[in-house]
């Protein structure tokens, strides 16, 4: 673990890649720091804000630094299933990248679970990082100006869904109906760090 | 009838703003509220609301405003001409406007009511992220924003004996950031010793600066990684942007430095064209 300096109000923590993160991240939630108000988990690093009127950065760095990560996946924020229609514009092209046909993308994406690790980009987009080997798809070379609402996609070792219409690079392989964010929820972003995700394919237009 | 303010011109740019929505950042959402946090508080400070109530930042003056019942207002931040009201409440009565003109120096002015602007919250704040798009809608003219009850508190004191934000060059306080050892005492020296100008490319995101570009000592991508106001981040350009309310979460570019957390409200009146000084 190595503390970075971020400034008069927080600390950036930095790990060796996105499992410490998880396990940080859970271990930060289920016994939060005094005088710390915000967490934010990214790749491999965690950014811890203050309040500086509360605490002063040396006693956060110093209770950090005896925090015990909680091993493995385990979970720390339920599962969300996602229905997911497989008829995504880059599902061919993804497919032809692994050298396979577009039924094996759909089973390898249904047949893994994934955790959110992060949430980033735009309110409620969650990185989910899957069980196993990390994947590996590159983004595409243009990305496009107009990615819709609840399309599935995958970029480097993570999938995402985007929580609304936005511009986006990600591999587009599917759409879901379930609204990723919402702010009549509570909490508004269903993929949550630390939330496991099953995707699951449907049949038939989605609406 | 309730009351409320009829918004006749807004100027360049008026939001709602509060405290914003802290404590979210694990779902991707910014803290975002009062760019100039000190002016909003010291509006609400005198008006007697709840450090929370809602008001309206102005960008530029230009503001003209109708009160629809009788209304406790005051002006905060950037001194507009035609504020009566500037760092001491006064009443505007039924049917009364306000109308700011442009400020002879700073950027932003808050117009507090008592009892706070009281349009709908969104995850538990008014604040408009406008780089998220979460919050109310940009304010526009025609708008009709209610006012809330006033609280139990009297209003505090009559007058704020206040220096206006400075039009020459401002000097601010840095810290290190995460990622200083990518630009080495070379960088950190280039980022320190010579004044650098707000572009007017700049807005509630951050202030991008212009200057003698910075060099990285060192190449590599950088994984995304939370940051918060105050950041300055060295993007490809080698010119530093200043995260302010609205920054992003987090960034894949290296953040060389911070600017003090007590001194970030200051480069939130910073205009166009202004230098900015970060002292090491």
């Amino acid at each position: 673990m190595r503390v970075l300096p971020s400034g008069s109000t927080a600390l950036l923590v930095e790990l060796d890649g996105l499992d410490d993160v998880l396990g940080l991240y859970a271990a930060l939630v289920a016994e939060p720091l005094d005088g710390v108000v915000d967490l934010v988990p990214a790749a491999r690093t965690v950014l811890l804000v203050t309040d500086p009127s509360a605490v002063a950065l040396a006693d956060v760095e110093a209770a950090v630094r005896r925090v015990r990560p909680r091993p493995g996946r385990a979970g720390t924020g339920g599962t969300v299933e996602l229905p997911v229609h497989y008829d995504g514009a880059d599902l061919a092209d993804v497919a032809a990248l692994w050298g396979v046909d577009p039924d094996e993308v759909v089973r390898r994406h249904t047949g893994t679970g994934w955790t959110v690790a992060f949430c980033g980009f735009a309110p409620g987009f969650g990185y989910c990082t899957p069980d196993g080997d990390p994947w590996d798809v590159p983004r595409r070379d243009t990305p496009r100006t107009r990615v819709p609402a609840g399309a599935v996609g995958l970029a480097g070792p993570f999938s995402g869904v985007y929580p609304r219409e936005s511009p986006g690079g990600w591999q587009l392989i599917g759409r879901t109906d379930v609204a990723v964010f919402d702010l009549d929820r509570d909490p508004a972003a269903l993929l949550r760090p630390g939330v496991r995700v099953r995707f699951r394919a449907v049949s038939g237009a989605a609406s | 009838m309730s009351r409320a303010v009829t918004v006749l011109e807004t100027g360049p740019l008026t939001t709602v703003q509060d405290l914003g929505r802290p404590g979210r950042g694990a779902l991707g959402i910014g803290r975002s509220g009062a760019a100039d946090r000190s002016a909003a508080a010291l509006a609400n400070r005198l008006l007697g609301n709840d450090a929370g109530a809602a008001l309206l930042e102005v960008t530029y003056g230009g503001l003209v405003l109708r009160a629809e019942g009788d209304l406790l207002v005051v002006t905060t931040g950037a001194r507009c001409a035609g504020s009566e009201a500037h760092n001491a409440p006064v009443p505007l009565p039924a049917g009364r406007g306000l109308r700011l003109g442009v400020p002879e120096t700073g950027l932003r002015t808050y117009v507090g009511v008592r009892g706070g602007i009281d349009v709908e919250p969104v995850l538990g704040s008014r604040a408009t992220d406008v780089l998220s798009g979460l919050g109310p809608p940009v304010v526009s003219a025609g708008d009709v924003l209610p006012v809330g009850p006033a609280s139990a508190l009297p209003p505090g004191v009559d007058l704020a004996a206040l220096a206006d934000p400075p039009g020459g060059e401002v000097t601010v306080r840095v810290l290190p950031g995460p990622r200083r050892d990518w630009f080495g005492d070379t960088g950190w020296t280039a980022l320190t010793a010579r004044p650098w100008t707000v572009t007017a490319e700049s807005n509630r995101v951050g202030l991008r600066l212009d200057g003698e570009p910075l060099r990285r000592e060192r190449e590599g991508e950088l994984p995304s990684e939370g940051m918060v106001r105050g950041a300055l981040q060295v993007p490809p350009s080698g010119l530093p942007v200043l995260f302010l309310a609205d920054g992003p979460v987090t960034g894949g570019y290296p953040v060389i430095a911070y600017v003090a957390d007590d001194d970030v409200d200051r480069c939130a009146q910073l205009r166009p064209g202004q230098a900015l000084r970060l002292r090491g």
